[in-house]
């Protein structure tokens, strides 16, 4: 690709980690692995969606079409989590007058940095015959490139002349090409075939009857899915030539972007939506009570799961479910604080001891920060993110009119959390969700509401014993050897992962595909890749279902 | 009279270019006493909403007297300085009907939409805000504006529709470009140009709103209505540019503010969102003075209000459940405390409207707020014994200073009250048993 090449160039080179896809070897027995893959793959396919782009794939796109000196600083309005996914409210959210006036404000800021004096020579690939008038054959040249790669697709002929005329009346307006041509860029990036993600599908050759995704929806879905961006030229190139429209062609296109670096873009933005890290947008805890815990440590927090999970399953390729009893993590100087170590400039490797309470996860930063309150630990925050996000079970909500005597403070010879929401067990109308979600963040009381290890609670020493669905533990870390084999533990990943993909809610109707995915999953020794791999390349993925008549919301 | 006259703003030419405009208001409108406008009719009366979560102890908020004159029980207190500006509605009644309840989220959306959601993923439609914008607010800068003091992006209370919540400001820096940055165009200003980008951004509208037709043949009926929404957000742009094309006529009681220094660290200790509401009331009163919105909303606290006390480890809405009622105060003393917090920013917040001076009066005399929470007695989390507010006579046409029994009625009536001042001809408003053609009648003039 002609365009831009220094630029991406640059990109590319900006990741840190490169992707090392190391063999490795997995629990599963042989025969368990060739019964699960022998399971049929069921047909079906997956709404078409109208999603919404949201602001991190806005400008990972324009990082890969301009670089990644054209960042503009934006925020895009919140989508609602939706089956506990943000993504999925992608494909509901609409677009509110603040919201385009903000892609209006967005799209004008990178018109600027585009076409500036500095930036002009590398990002626009040919000079006009006078800077100071329009001219049509450069503004087309400009227009052909930026348009392919912003609408996922070539501008008609029709629509691309229409830019090059309101290039050149604007600078002829402006008296300077390249302001008009920032003026059509402009337009470009307020268009609904930019910002929103229409997927559009055809007659399925193989399947008489059915529909398909046409191979740019097809592209843009698997982009937006494995990358979080818009397709690169090389996806545009598969889906012009046909590529992927056969199964060979589409595998080579999946295994290209499995092997990427730009995986750990796509991979990085799902697990912070299935985290529900957007939480740390808002996070802060009492100072007076946590004095450690700044905003650098919040960011620092969030920083330290992702590239744990990064460098677990992308970089090592490791079984999933070993997120939660690994002692591998990364640690940054001021959450070296919070964690009591010696502090060493910038992110470092880190393993704690055997004898270390910190295993897995649940025992980071964090998910006990952000689920507890800013001045203290909450054993029934805890508990119902365990329960909701790792396990997508539902608790239901408290109720309304109860009388909250019961559980008013206790007396202050009960020290600890565990006998303080004792009420709550004992009272029938809490106990119903409490007994769902306290026992297992009464588990994680060794760590007050900051993620700081402490062995006792107000002077008394902490009991951290419990059940999981019928499990006993009686350490911490325990607790996370019965979450790692907890059945639904990976089929959550499945689901969700799944749901992220298609843009879709789960519905009883994805029953068969949902088992199937679970299936290869532990066959596969729940390798995320792999995972990956098995839905880009699935008939429910690139197939089309008509629409659920009501989209009501399953878990 | 300046050098611009009514009927070179009703034609909206600028240079020989046709530039359709929305009529700001304008002193070249008003007569001569700058008490109404020049053809007799009464300004226009703008429209505002603010919320606190997790409303109030009945027995020190609600007063023990109705009509004029009553006594401020301690708990509010603090609105003192603008009871003759405001009314309290106590005793009013959200019905969720067979709906799920659900605590922190029934109680306000019924209040907002009319309507009991019938599970959490059930999101409200449009909102009171949005059904007066619609009315009123098409021909300002902005339809309307949503700010919080809460920092949270996903603080708000109001709903274009279920799918489009209002996105509130939650940065006052931020808040402040986006009011008087570089696009405002400050109606006292020497002197004028219009921007010749601005001409050629609105000539490239055109052509992407065109591609709307052709995504429309491409989906379904729900994702049609999303486009309808988009190509509404495209029209309400170029409604925004039409307007920097037009000189506005000096507004005097617009003043712009200046820049603000730092932004006021994150986070929901009580001290904190004060400082935070002050910012963005002054922002939003100005806004309002400005002309350059006639709908505004302003959060408080989010519902289930998780505002922090320092040094003090519950949350207020923790509070509300673990504190005991005080043996000698007969309430919860913390919680108390967090709801006076929010009942000065209320008061405030008022206040603020009653120092722009406007015709013989003030911002505030043009003015309707409605205020809500999203409970009742906030120690059980009730629906029913619910308190809500208005403040400003929203010309002339409300009475204030009055404390008024809501008899157990649905809490709804407020809203509906405060939509047919804003003349929004509608029978009734909400469904089943919130359903109601009943206005409150005493405060009407």
């Amino acid at each position: 690709m002609p365009l831009l090449n220094r630029k991406r160039l640059c990109l590319a080179l900006g990741f840190t980690a490169a992707i090392a896809l190391a063999a490795c070897s997995g629990p599963t027995s042989e025969a368990a692995k060739s019964s699960a893959m022998a399971i049929k793959e069921p047909d079906g396919g997956t709404p078409k969606r109208l999603r919404l782009l949201t602001a991190d794939q806005y400008l990972n796109t324009l990082a890969y079409v301009f670089g990644p000196d054209v960042s503009p600083e934006t925020r895009f309005a919140p989508m609602t989590r939706t089956g506990g996914l943000l993504s999925v409210g992608t494909s509901l959210g609409g677009v509110t007058d603040a919201q385009m006036e903000q892609y209006q404000k967005t799209a004008s800021a990178v018109a600027t940095q585009v076409t500036n004096a500095g930036n002009r020579g590398t990002l626009v690939p040919c000079t006009p015959a006078d800077a100071k008038a329009a001219d049509p054959a450069c503004a087309a040249t400009f227009i052909a490139g930026v348009g392919r790669l912003l609408y996922r697709q070539p501008l008609t002929a029709a629509r691309s002349k229409e830019f090059v005329d309101e290039a050149g009346e604007a600078a002829v307006r402006l008296k300077d090409f390249y302001a008009g041509l920032g003026v059509a860029l402009e337009g470009m990036l307020l268009s609904p075939k930019v910002l929103l993600v229409t997927e559009t599908s055809e007659p399925d050759p193989k399947n008489p009857g059915r529909e398909r995704l046409d191979a740019y929806s097809y592209a843009t879905r698997l982009s937006l899915f494995l990358w979080n961006a818009a397709p690169d030229d090389a996806l545009l190139k598969a889906a012009e030539s046909g590529e992927l429209n056969t199964d060979q062609g589409r595998a080579k296109v999946v295994e290209r972007m499995l092997t990427s670096p730009r995986l750990e873009a796509g991979m990085r933005a799902f697990f912070d939506d299935m985290f529900a890290f957007d939480d740390f947008n808002n996070l802060a805890k009492d100072n007076s009570i946590y004095p450690v815990f700044t905003g650098v440590t919040a960011a620092d927090a969030r920083e330290q799961t992702l590239r744990t999970v990064i460098d677990q399953l992308i970089t090592k390729k490791k079984d999933y479910r070993d997120l939660f009893t690994t002692r591998e993590t990364f640690i940054s100087p001021s959450l070296a604080a919070l964690y009591r170590l010696p502090a060493s400039p910038g992110w470092t490797p880190y393993e704690f001891p055997a004898d270390s309470p910190r295993v897995g996860l649940l025992t980071q930063v964090s998910f006990l920060s952000v689920h507890s309150h800013p001045g203290r630990s909450s054993a029934t925050l805890r508990g119902k993110a365990l329960r909701e996000i790792l396990l997508c079970q539902t608790v239901p909500r408290p109720p309304a009119n109860v009388d909250f005597s019961a559980v008013e403070n206790p007396p202050p010879n009960l020290k600890t959390a565990r006998q303080r929401v004792g009420a709550h067990l004992s009272t029938p109308v809490c106990a119903g969700c409490h007994k769902i979600t306290d026992p297992m963040g009464l588990a994680l009381e060794n760590f007050d509401g900051a993620g700081q290890y402490r062995d006792q609670d107000n002077g008394a020493p902490i009991d951290i014993t419990g059940v999981l669905d019928g499990k006993e533990f009686s350490t911490v870390a325990q607790l996370g050897t019965v979450l790692h084999d907890h059945p639904q533990l990976p089929s959550c990943l499945v689901k969700r992962v799944f749901s992220y993909g298609t843009g879709s809610l789960t519905t009883a109707k994805d029953k068969d595909i949902l088992a199937y995915l679970d299936a290869r999953f532990a066959a596969n020794g729940y390798r995320l890749p792999d995972l990956l791999r098995t839905i880009a390349l699935s008939r429910a993925f690139s197939e089309v279902a008509p629409p659920p008549v009501k989209t009501a919301a399953a878990n | 009279m300046t050098q611009m006259n009514r009927r070179r703003v009703l034609r909206g030419m600028l240079g020989g270019g046709a530039v359709s405009v929305g009529l700001p208001l304008l002193n070249c409108f008003l007569n001569t006493n700058g008490t109404a406008l020049a053809d007799g009719a009464k300004m226009p009366v703008r429209f505002g909403t603010w919320f606190w979560g997790l409303s109030m102890t009945k027995d020190i908020f609600v007063p023990k007297t109705f009509g004029a004159g009553y006594e401020l029980p301690e708990e509010i207190i603090s609105l003192k300085s603008v009871q003759k500006h405001i009314n309290l509605f106590t005793n009013l009644t959200a019905f969720r009907d067979n709906a799920e309840p659900m605590c922190h989220y029934t109680g306000w959306v019924i209040g907002r939409s009319g309507s009991a959601p019938m599970s959490a993923n059930d999101k409200p439609g449009e909102t009171l805000d949005v059904t007066v914008s619609n009315q009123i607010g098409r021909t300002t800068r902005f339809k309307s504006l949503t700010a919080t003091a809460t920092g949270d992006l996903r603080s708000t209370v109001s709903y274009e529709n279920a799918n489009s919540p209002s996105t509130p400001e939650v940065s006052p820096i931020a808040f402040y470009q986006r009011l008087f940055g570089a696009d405002f165009q400050d109606p006292n200003a020497p002197t004028f140009t219009p921007s010749p980008r601005v001409m050629a951004r609105k000539s490239v509208l055109s052509g992407v709103m065109g591609e709307i037709k052709d995504l429309e043949t491409k989906v379904g009926a729900e994702d049609k209505a999303r486009l309808d929404q988009y190509f509404t957000g495209l029209r309400g742009l170029e409604r925004q540019f039409d307007q920097m094309l037009v000189r506005p006529e000096p507004i005097a009681a617009c003043v712009v503010p200046n820049a603000l220094g730092k932004e006021p660290p994150r986070g929901g200790e009580a001290m904190l969102i004060a400082a935070r509401h002050k910012m963005m009331t002054e922002l939003m009163v100005m806004a309002v003075a400005c002309d350059q919105t006639r709908v505004f909303n302003m959060n408080y606290s989010n519902a289930s209000s998780n505002t922090t006390k320092e040094g003090y480890e519950k949350p207020h809405h923790t509070t509300t459940h673990e504190e005991h009622v005080d043996e000698k105060l007969g309430y919860q003393p913390n919680c108390s405390w967090f709801t006076r917090r929010a009942m000065e920013s209320w008061a405030y917040f008022v206040e603020a409207f009653t120092k722009i001076p406007e015709g013989d009066g003030s911002l505030l005399d043009n003015v309707l707020i409605y205020a809500n929470t999203d409970h009742g007695y906030a120690r059980t989390h009730s629906y029913d014994g619910m308190p809500a507010f208005t403040a400003g006579c929203a010309g002339g046409r409300v009475k204030t200073g009055l404390h008024v029994n809501g008899a157990a009625t649905a809490g709804t009536r407020v809203g509906y009250t405060a939509m047919r001042v804003m003349g929004v001809d509608i029978p009734s408003w909400g469904t089943k048993s919130n359903n109601t053609s009943k206005e409150f009648g005493e405060i009407l003039v």
